[in-house]
């Protein structure tokens, strides 16, 4: 299936389908990765009580919200953004290329492949606790489609004075010429902070979240950044569990032109036991620290040693 | 979530996967009791614990006489377990399974597990049984089969065929195995498992395959659609502060330092052990209260720390993001208030709201720390534990 064709719909028969506004193509936009001013975000779970919250403080930090989707409460309006019954209807009366999605963990899957199936081409999921096989299938879900999946269990993405989808507080953050890829929450914002402390901006930062089955990897947004011209340097932040970073270490010692530094939480955590995330846990030998630090360092990338200096080994490795 | 031997067995049994008779019990009388029910001349006799390794550590012991078995029984009841995976305080034996005796031909692995990097679950065999599965995949990995199952279809026929030749079974012998697989592939998506390992699974001299051990893990985000296996939780194998934690909607591990940490969110939670370690001291516990904490989660959260013997100095550090540092704060204060602090405390504010945050806790009379980064407040820390 061609590109076009996938995202009109036309090759699975997706009757009503809206073209025009799935035009978007890489070529348009020229700052950042996956959001910017032109995003045209809905809100799924608009109407519960994190969802209602987290619209009113994106909309304070300008991002563009076109709808809101609540299962039975179509009609209704939130903080003056009108409600749908389904992702469809919200596609086809606000012409809305991307989504977040806040709804509870049982029903977040269905939610994910709502979104996929109304052609909408980035699906940020806020939700933590999803079942992992519920994730094993939204993954079989999207294959073949023109989509993108962040999270879940993440904090969302920000291009800093453009747009915020998610939950992270947006004034920590600094318009500049840094990725920022993570794993985590609040360890992103202490990364985030100290880069904005030493002046440097950040051109998209982007939590992958802490679960074992989820969207995008590193890998995918390291590729990104790589080819977007107004990110300079990468910052990207991994922890224990799985082999993930290992696999991006290789990735970056064969691909990445762009300097990386890197972090890597959870070296002094004992095997057997998660951490807190989902995906944080050492099984079977797998998913070290150590190995992750080791592979990262082999692969040219900066590894900072202590949390605290996450936003001086960045610094180091731009002026190097 | 883990469950016992026993208890996977039975779920096991239920959805068509072979294993021996057995019955739990908790006394030696019984245990004979158990032994006489089930007949023939051998018996097994396997202490049950949520850890691996029992075999070794001598949980695991055959019996050729309802005498033997009263002597096993009687044997291991009631002793402190240490395997690689209990931690070097062992687990305390409450329960026993009496299992009918196999005749074993070979010894054979097959577990399933969730594979990051298919985004899937993946089938593993090897006909390395009877030893860690780690073990062979370190040093012998080419003895490790694995297929990839796509959860449209589920396991395929055609790739149970593939892992019994490759096991090297033959005749009959390939065909049950493949009922056996997926049979085992229907437990472990009906339960919502994260793991289901069989070490051994045998191959008996009458060419049959039976379930020889059985090991389950639970994904805890699915157990509200499995009310029956959230039953099956043995509490008494679970650490109490831990349990107490998860009802608070805390995430809480145990660790055996000194310095007692509250933290948001898991990555900045790991980061704060680490960066004490990095200094020099040793992190009493990793505990996240999570990205919206509200006040009285930070008061349940700080009252785990302080109950902590072990705990000579608290560290808090959080972001506030959305959470906001003087509702922090007030928490802290509210929690302090409550059950006093009889440790030196040091607080690490930084993110929304923070000097609003920091002035409370400098005006209450508490003595309490501020530390202006990570960095700073893990070396007070440890000053304060030297001082």
């Amino acid at each position: 299936m061609n590109p076009d064709e996938a995202r009109d719909g036309s090759a699975r028969g997706v009757p009503g389908r809206i073209i025009e506004i799935h035009k978007t193509t890489n070529e348009d936009i020229d700052m950042s990765v996956l959001v910017d001013e032109s995003t045209r975000l809905i809100v799924q779970g608009i109407t519960g009580s994190t969802g209602s919250f987290h619209t009113q403080q994106m909309l304070e930090y300008g991002t563009n919200i076109v709808g809101g989707v609540t299962p039975g409460k179509g009609g209704q309006s939130v903080e003056g953004v009108p409600v749908f019954n389904t992702v469809r209807e919200a596609v086809t009366e606000t012409g809305c290329n991307a989504t977040v999605i806040y709804v509870p963990p049982p029903f977040a899957a269905d939610a994910m492949m709502e979104a996929a199936e109304a052609g909408i081409e980035l699906i940020v999921t806020i939700t933590e606790g999803v079942p992992v096989q519920d994730m094993v299938a939204v993954n079989r879900y999207l294959q073949g489609k023109d989509v993108s999946l962040i999270g879940p269990n993440c904090p969302g993405v920000i291009t800093p004075g453009q747009c915020k989808i998610g939950i992270m507080p947006g004034h920590i953050h600094k318009a500049g010429s840094v990725g920022v890829v993570s794993r985590s929450g609040t360890l992103t914002y202490e990364a985030v902070d100290q880069l904005t402390r030493r002046g440097i901006g950040q051109s998209t930062c982007i939590g992958i979240g802490g679960d074992p089955i989820n969207g995008f990897d590193f890998i995918d947004c390291l590729r990104l950044f790589e080819e977007d011209p107004d990110t300079e340097a990468v910052v990207a932040i991994g922890e224990i569990g799985g082999s993930a970073e290992e696999e991006a270490a290789q990735w970056v010692a064969e691909n990445m032109t762009k300097p990386v530094a890197g972090f890597i939480a959870g070296r002094t955590a004992p095997p057997g036991k998660r951490m807190g995330h989902a995906g944080a846990i050492i099984s079977g030998g797998e998913g070290t620290a150590e190995g992750k630090i080791k592979a990262m360092q082999e692969a040219g990338i900066a590894v900072a040693l202590s949390p605290a200096d996450i936003g001086k080994t960045l610094e180091e490795v731009m002026n190097s | 979530m883990n469950i016992h031997e026993y208890q996977a067995k039975q779920i096991f049994r239920d959805l068509g996967v072979t294993v021996p008779e057995g019955r739990p019990v908790f006394s030696v009388d019984e245990a004979v009791e158990a032994a006489e029910e089930l007949g023939g001349s051998l018996w097994v006799v396997k202490a049950q614990i949520h850890a691996g390794g029992r075999g070794k550590a001598g949980g695991v012991k055959i019996a050729q006489s309802l005498d033997e078995v009263r002597q096993h029984a009687d044997d291991i009841l009631g002793t402190t377990l240490v395997t690689h995976q209990t931690g070097p305080d062992g687990q305390l034996v409450r329960r026993l399974y009496i299992e009918e005796g196999v005749d074993i031909e070979r010894e054979l692995y097959v577990g399933l597990v969730i594979d990051r990097a298919t985004d899937g679950v993946v089938l593993m065999a090897s006909t390395e049984g009877g030893v860690e599965i780690e073990t062979v995949a370190e040093e012998a990995p080419e003895k490790i089969l694995k297929v990839a199952i796509d959860p449209l279809t589920g396991l395929t026929d055609f790739q149970g065929r593939q892992i019994a030749f490759g096991l090297g079974l033959h005749g009959k012998a390939v065909f049950q195995a493949v009922g056996f697989m997926k049979a085992l592939y229907s437990a472990f998506t009906q339960t919502d498992a994260s793991t289901v390992e069989i070490n051994p699974l045998v191959e008996t001299t009458d060419g049959e395959l039976i379930a020889l051990d059985a090991k389950m893990n639970f994904d805890d985000n699915a157990l509200y659609r499995h009310p029956d296996i959230e039953e099956l939780r043995d509490e008494s194998e679970e650490d109490p502060a831990e349990m107490r934690a998860k009802e608070h909607g805390l995430s809480y591990v145990n660790l055996d330092g000194n310095i007692g940490c509250m933290v948001n969110g898991a990555g900045l939670a790991m980061g704060t052990m680490d960066i004490i370690k990095h200094y020099g001291g040793e992190p009493a516990n990793f505990l996240d209260v999570g990205g919206g904490a509200e006040a009285d989660t930070v008061a349940e959260a700080f009252k785990i720390i302080t109950d902590d013997e072990r705990v000579q100095v608290i560290f808090i550090n959080i972001f506030g993001g959305i959470m906001k540092c003087d509702v922090i704060a007030d928490g802290v204060i509210a929690a302090v208030d409550e059950v006093g602090l009889d440790v030196p405390l040091v607080v690490r504010l930084a993110g929304t709201n923070v000097d609003a945050g920091k002035r409370i806790l400098e005006e209450s009379s508490f003595g309490i720390v501020s530390a202006d980064s990570m960095a700073d407040g893990a070396r007070k820390a440890i000053d304060l534990l030297e001082g």
